[in-house]
């Protein structure tokens, strides 16, 4: 420590030298004025105050047809209420609707909606919005790129796919301005869940006369527990409370306000000078190498949660010589997660041996628990033999030159650097690494111009089929070359039912077919770190890691 | 003392040697041992030479000698990694726990070589574009002036990105990814000083005696604009060592596991308070190559400089 | 002169229409469109945004659409932040870009010139050694380690500062000073160096030998003949100092106009790459014109607008 505390000093020395011959100025000023300490307020009380947390950018769209990232639909959380919401402990419980009813063969929806919902404005939510906001979402002219989030609704992607110009064949319909009808293809047993995403939220009907409303703090309009109050774009967000929410006790901050900061060493040290509450993912980001000094540190204010994503390399199995499955399996086998994720990213990530991660929900509890993800083994020993025998039915003497390719972010790289140093060690074979710009990443993707990607996925929905129909063949996500009919008839088999036992047993046997062929090798599940000051209680991140604050306050110690 | 006639006898045909001597111009290889003789009275310049011949030895037998040690620049020690400068590790460990010292000399290396050419580049062409838009003047300067502005203009970063996807990153493509545009400042400086110096008496004087262009331009107009050229030169190279930093975010540059003192740094900066050393040693080069670079330019740029004789 | 300016404006435009032209389809030869996701937007979708944004239509096609908006005085909407016009992202950003930048201008042509005259006058004496060692580590110190040093000594350490953002006078001190250091470097040692070689000339002694004071010859003749390349490098950097720094705005969290020349391009944001090169173009053009101009000031000799001056 010692040594390090000279280093820094020696830096310092040369940086004030720097500044002092640069600039005479005499920075003398007090510190910070701003600084809303912690004062006030008896032990254990409640107190009113604001919370301040970051955005790592600009949210591109707050309107619910357009938004499609987290930046946005963390807004979307505070300023918009969809049918149902997410409660702490990540249930759906009634939002907009009061009540609903499920037919009985699982495919008709009828949501009441509650009689007090009001706009921020004060005019009610009804139905009709609900029925407006979806239709509108799927109306081709509107782009939405979330659109397909809406085809489990009967005709949706008919009417999304500009075969029918009827909006009228679409399932859902307002039976009144308090009944909201939905018709489904197939019964979907995570569809009530959905209709708590961002996509899925209502919209005022002024949306009608300006299609930019949800560009501007003065025209846009929404039902959530707060409303937009200042918005500069790109520098600031605040939000205050909506006084015509239906539940407006039950929210305490006096307002949400967030900064736009792209930096995380700039986002951590306004967070160290009490400028922010909270710091981390999802919208922010603590840097991956403070992430062991602060979790000693700051241990009360320190938090690490799983987030239902995956993180994998994909093999491009058109090429040889991942065109042999033993020489995947080999890859697979020969590098050692628990040191990726104990050096290397730090913030309490697990090992995957599986594709669905922990998080997800299976037949009772969570499906990686129902479903141990043990389809194969790290063994080096065993993967230099199967090395040798698949490059020998390739007809192959040597391991020919190929390359690992991933998007420009250091951890990636420096998960790229350890991989291949560990096959280098453990089979002896040598694989080049490069980054890529992100877009020219991405059509070599599609484009399947690669040997080894680097690849990432993120739950939509709470459910194993938002990784598992990835893969079915030619699927727009399936850029591996894999094609099994087995497995694509065991998804066909999940899709139809509405029997959860057999729909998870499907996808069960789809997972091990998967890790079995390995077109993809799974290095781990992600997890999320966030600090949170002392004192702030009920702000959580919900299973896929989105962060929950409407309900939360703060109790002064 | 009485007058003597003159016979053709007296004269002698000049040899090839004593003719040169007639020319208008300095015997240039006299020049430059006359400025070596004053430079080398130059102990500042003498002691910042000695220092950079060191770095470049270094940089070539880095690599080797920490493989000497038993160590090389790609190997993971993930068990030591951020390990502070040590008797194993001279320069510490990175966040993948490989020696630093092999890595920094490696990246200097790598760095040395894209500054140089980048500088060769910015001497060769914008010089010359610089020369020649000064010197003439009128419309070859309005277009020359013209394209360099909207060369300029174009957004690097997608001339970069073409290059990425019609090229394989190497050294070669760095460089031309350098220098596509990293010639203007100096095109535009060198057209500046030139059309100031043209009017000067001395360039009409060796017009008059029909010098060439050409000879005009690299004799007399470009070693007069030598001092803001070699100062801009300065500012190129460490420029074009962060540039090529620039360059690898967006996939062209140097190649993990390879490293330049550019990525480095980059690397570095996001842990520099908890691991100062993975900044520090490869900071420290390019200043110390920098200040060794700068100060042996001004030493050499006086001892060109005939007026600067004391 | 207004025969020269308006010759000038005339060129300016035609550049202007060849950067436009050369970028634009530079922009289309890239892989990647704006509707590239990690998770693929299904085709049918994709086929449908390209229908709204005309990315259907052949390039020639696109290209003249782009030509027609822009002759309307249009820049078109931003293809990533929804019902954004590129003209509104610009002037929403550029005024945090443009005082930091006007600020970072003029500390760096101060200090630049300040210091390169000291090292001039102590010419191989102390005061000369410090100049070149504090303008050398200007130069070779990148600014997104200037900053993030300044903010973690004054910001986070001594917290006289804040860490970042926008809201007061203090809050300019560290921006406009990471900006500075390597352009008021660099002025120190171009002004160090031609100083020297003026200082050295015959006029110069001349006019010490009449008897003149050193600080009319200092202010006069010296700096007057020296200053020539400093107006150069005054034009582009202006340009490049006032359109933003990507890491400085980024380090300090400020809104400014710098991160869009990456940001847009990583997006593919067709429309605002295209507005921001435009905006950039003039910028610079307009910065060049007035250095021409400069010079005929610093030194009448130089004559604009005639071609093959001394012939």
């Amino acid at each position: 420590m010692k040594k390090k505390t000279v280093f820094s000093y020696v830096t310092l020395l040369l940086v004030l030298t720097l500044v002092l011959a640069g600039c005479g100025n005499q920075n003398n000023n007090p510190a910070n004025p701003n600084n809303s300490g912690n004062d006030g307020g008896s032990e254990g009380q409640e107190e009113a105050r604001a919370f301040r947390l970051n955005l790592h950018s600009e949210p591109p769209s707050l309107d619910p047809a357009l938004m499609e990232d987290n930046v946005s639909g963390t807004i979307a959380t505070g300023i918009y209420e969809g049918l149902t919401r997410k409660d702490e402990s990540g249930n759906t419980v009634e939002g907009m609707a009061e009540s609903w009813e499920i037919s009985e063969d699982g495919k008709t929806y009828t949501f009441k909606i509650r009689s007090d919902a009001k706009w921020s404005n004060g005019d009610p939510v009804t139905a009709n919005d609900f029925e407006f906001a979806w239709k509108r979402a799927l109306d081709p002219a509107i782009g939405s790129t979330y659109a397909y989030q809406f085809y489990y609704i009967a005709g949706a992607q008919d009417y999304n796919e500009g075969k029918t110009t009827n909006a009228d064949a679409v399932g859902v319909k307002a039976l009144d301005a308090q009944t909201l009808e939905v018709k489904l293809n197939s019964p979907t047993p995570y569809f009530l869940g959905l209709t708590s995403f961002y996509t899925y939220n209502p919209v005022h009907q002024s949306a009608k006369e300006n299609a930019g409303w949800a560009a501007d703090a003065a025209t846009i309009i929404g039902n959530g527990p707060f409303k937009m109050g200042e918005w500069q774009h790109n520098t600031s967000i605040k939000l205050v409370p909506n006084e015509n929410y239906y539940a407006k006790d039950q929210v305490k901050f006096t307002s949400v306000d967030f900064t736009m900061i792209a930096d995380s060493a700039t986002e951590l040290a306004n967070y160290e000078t009490d400028q922010l509450d909270y710091t981390g993912k999802p919208t922010g980001e603590i840097p991956a190498e403070q992430i062991p000094v602060l979790a000693e540190s700051k241990k009360d204010e320190f938090h690490q949660v799983g987030t239902a994503s995956s993180y994998y390399y994909m093999f491009n199995m058109e090429k040889a010589p991942f065109n042999n499955v033993k020489v995947r399996k080999a890859l697979a086998m020969a590098i050692d997660r628990q040191s990726i994720v104990e050096d290397i990213t730090q913030a309490g990530e697990l090992p995957a041996f599986g594709f669905v991660p922990p998080g997800i929900v299976g037949v009772k509890g969570d499906y990686r628990d129902e479903v141990k993800d043990d389809f194969f083994k790290e063994d080096v020993e065993e993967a230099k033999k199967l090395l040798a025998e698949g490059l020998e039915e390739l007809g192959l003497s040597s391991f020919p030159e190929v390359k690992l390719t991933y998007n420009t972010n250091d951890s990636h790289k420096a998960i790229a650097d350890a991989i291949v140093d560990m096959w280098k060690t453990n089979l002896g074979i040598t694989v080049g690494t490069g980054n890529e710009e992100w877009a020219v990443f991405l059509e070599n993707r599609t484009a399947m111009n690669y040997e080894i990607q680097r690849a990432g996925w993120g739950a939509d929905y709470n459910d194993p089929m938002t990784y598992m129909d990835m893969f079915v063949t030619k699927g727009g996500q399936n850029n591996t070359g894999f094609a099994s009919a087995e497995y694509d008839a065991l998804i066909q088999k999940a899709y139809a039912s509405s029997d959860q036992q057999e729909r998870i047993d499907a996808m069960k046997e789809a997972e091990k077919i998967l890790m079995d062929q390995l077109p993809i090798l799974p290095i781990y599940y992600y997890s999320s770190v966030y600090m949170l000051k002392p004192g702030f209680e009920n702000i959580y991140l919900d299973y896929k890691g989105d962060i929950e604050y409407t309900r939360g306050y703060y109790v002064a110690k | 003392m009485a007058e003597k006639m003159l016979t053709p006898d007296d004269f002698a045909k000049l040899s090839k040697e004593e003719k040169k001597t007639e020319t208008v111009v300095r015997e240039s290889i006299s020049a430059w041992k006359d400025a070596w003789l004053r430079l080398k009275t130059n102990k500042m310049a003498m002691v910042s030479l000695a220092i950079l011949v060191v770095i470049i030895i270094m940089a070539i037998i880095g690599p080797w000698i920490s493989e000497l040690m038993g160590q090389d620049y790609s190997t993971n020690h993930l068990k030591e990694k951020n390990t502070s400068p040590n008797g194993t590790y001279w320069f510490g460990t990175d966040n993948l726990g490989r020696d630093m010292f092999a890595r920094t000399w490696m990246g200097t290396g790598i760095s040395l070589q894209v500054g140089f050419y980048a500088a060769l580049a910015d001497l060769v062409i914008g010089v010359i574009m610089g020369g020649i838009m000064g010197y003439f003047g009128g419309r070859v300067d309005e277009i020359l002036n013209r394209f360099c502005e909207v060369l300029y203009s174009i957004p690097s970063m997608l001339i970069i990105i073409l290059l990425i996807v019609i090229m394989e990153p190497s050294m070669f493509t760095i460089v031309l990814a350098l220098s596509i545009t990293g010639w203007i400042n100096m095109a535009w400086l060198v057209r500046g000083q030139i059309m100031q110096l043209k009017n000067q008496e001395y360039v009409m004087a060796a017009q008059a005696l029909g010098a060439s262009t050409p000879r005009i331009l690299f004799r007399h107009l470009i070693p007069n604009a030598m001092g803001p050229i070699i100062v801009t030169l300065t500012l190129t190279v460490p420029s074009a060592i962060f540039a090529e930093a620039f360059l690898s975010f967006l996939g062209l540059g140097v190649q993990s596991p390879s490293a330049s003192l550019g990525t480095m740094i980059n690397d570095a900066i996001k842990a520099w308070t908890l691991y100062p050393w993975r900044m520090w040693f490869p900071a420290a080069i390019i200043s110390l190559m920098m200040l060794c670079f700068n100060i042996f330019g001004d030493g050499l740029r006086d001892a060109l400089d005939p007026k600067m004789k004391k | 002169m207004l025969k020269y300016v308006s010759k000038k404006f005339l060129s300016m435009l035609a550049s202007l229409f060849v950067l436009a032209s050369a970028t634009f389809f530079l922009m289309k030869l890239i892989p990647g469109d704006p509707f590239l996701r990690e998770k693929a937007i299904p085709e049918k979708i994709k086929e449908s945004l390209y229908a709204m944004y005309g990315l259907d239509q052949p390039i020639w096609k696109q290209y003249l659409m782009y030509l027609n908006n822009l002759l309307h005085g249009d820049l078109g909407m931003s293809m990533k932040q929804q019902y954004m016009s590129v003209t509104r992202i610009i002037k929403d950003s550029f005024v945090y870009s443009a005082q930091i930048g006007v600020l970072a201008i003029i500390v760096s042509v101060a200090a630049g010139l300040i210091l390169g005259i000291i090292a001039a006058l102590n010419h191989r004496k102390l005061l000369d050694s410090l100049t070149i060692v504090v303008a050398v580590l200007g130069v070779s110190i990148p600014n997104f380690l200037a900053a993030s040093a300044l903010q973690y000594v004054f910001g986070l350490k001594l917290r006289l500062l804040d860490v970042s953002g926008l809201n007061d006078w203090t809050d300019y001190i560290m921006p406009v000073l990471a900006l500075s250091f390597l352009p008021a470097a660099f002025i120190a040692r171009l002004t160090r160096s031609t100083m020297l070689e003026v200082l050295s000339a015959d006029y110069i002694k001349t006019a010490r030998s009449k008897g003149l004071s050193g600080r009319i010859i200092l202010v006069r003749h010296a700096l007057r003949n020296a200053i020539l390349p400093v107006v150069t490098y005054i034009g582009p950097m202006t340009a490049n100092i006032i359109t933003g720094s990507v890491v400085v705005e980024q380090i300090f969290g400020i809104g400014g106009i710098g991160k869009f020349f990456v940001q847009s391009i990583t997006n593919r944001d067709y429309t605002l790459i295209m507005g921001l090169t435009l905006f950039y173009g003039i910028i610079l053009m307009v910065a060049r014109f007035l250095t021409d101009v400069a010079y005929g000031f610093v030194d009448p000799r130089i004559k604009l607008s005639r071609g093959k001056g001394a012939k």
